[in-house]
């Protein structure tokens, strides 16, 4: 007992760069990605709510931003990003209740999640530019 | 800890049993999903709130976005995405971050921000309702 030993070797539990791409990881990942990106994405709702605030030249500014090439890319990436944490939130949800841990559950979970989130960005954005189309 | 020669009465189970009970620890695990399941409908309600402004001018944003129901739909969407978003960050933070100082510097940043955020937007709004 008196001597205490360095640990002994022990084999690591293997670790990311050890695993073949699965969906269900790349989604785990996308789920906490697009949460950092939705944090700093929340700056700029901020600065929006302000600006409508702050009278017509504020957001005109706002406006000249978010109809430039950078700025519709970014919305275009929050959009995206918002629905599919949400439809990755859903499935946490899910399986906060036990439920869909399947192999092929957990599997058709994944693609719902990306098919979803792809269609029903695109179909917001549609919507979108068409009732900007409409009011202009 | 103070090493396997120094015997202790008390068990390890022992030292831990009874705060599961007590409902604490589990704050954050439970605020997650309580603002994760607002979030569902108040992200789906602005979402929709932001189409319908899309190419609007100011003045008749500002007045779609001061009307009380409006207005009240994005301050508790706010409210739950902040917390929801803090929460979120915060566990990012520890598990990447190890040094002790960085991590609480980010830990404090993070709650700094998340109530900058909030508080802005909730500034907007209530400037857009009450026309202050």
């Amino acid at each position: 007992m008196a001597e205490t030993k360095a640990p002994a070797a022990r084999p690591l539990s293997p670790h990311l760069q050890i695993y073949r791409p699965m969906l269900t990881m790349m989604m785990s990942i996308a789920h906490r990605i697009t949460g950092i990106g939705l944090y700093f994405g929340t700056a700029v709702l901020a600065w929006w709510l302000l600006a409508a605030a702050s009278g017509p030249n504020g957001y005109a500014k706002f406006e000249w931003f978010a109809g430039s090439l950078i700025g519709r890319l970014i919305l275009l990436g929050y959009t995206w990003a918002l629905i599919h944490h949400m439809l990755g939130g859903i499935r946490h949800l899910i399986w906060d209740t036990g439920r869909g841990f399947g192999p092929n559950e957990r599997e058709w979970l994944a693609a719902a999640n990306l098919v979803g989130s792809v269609a029903i960005t695109a179909l917001l954005w549609i919507i979108g530019l068409l009732a900007m189309g409409g009011s202009r | 800890m103070s090493g396997a020669s120094v015997k202790h009465i008390r068990t390890p189970l022992a030292r831990v049993r009874g705060f599961g009970a007590a409902h604490s620890g589990t704050g954050h695990f439970w605020r997650q999903r309580l603002t994760a399941v607002a979030n569902i409908p108040l992200s789906i309600a602005a979402a929709i709130i932001i189409v319908l402004l899309l190419g609007r001018n100011q003045s008749a944003a500002a007045q779609i976005l001061g009307s009380p129901l409006v207005a009240i739909i994005m301050l508790l969407f706010i409210v739950s995405i902040t917390s929801h978003m803090r929460i979120g960050m915060q566990v990012v933070i520890e598990d990447y971050v190890h040094d002790e100082t960085i991590k609480l510097i980010l830990i404090m940043a993070n709650t700094f921000f998340a109530i900058a955020v909030a508080l802005a937007s909730a500034y907007g709004i209530f400037k857009l309702s009450f026309g202050v």
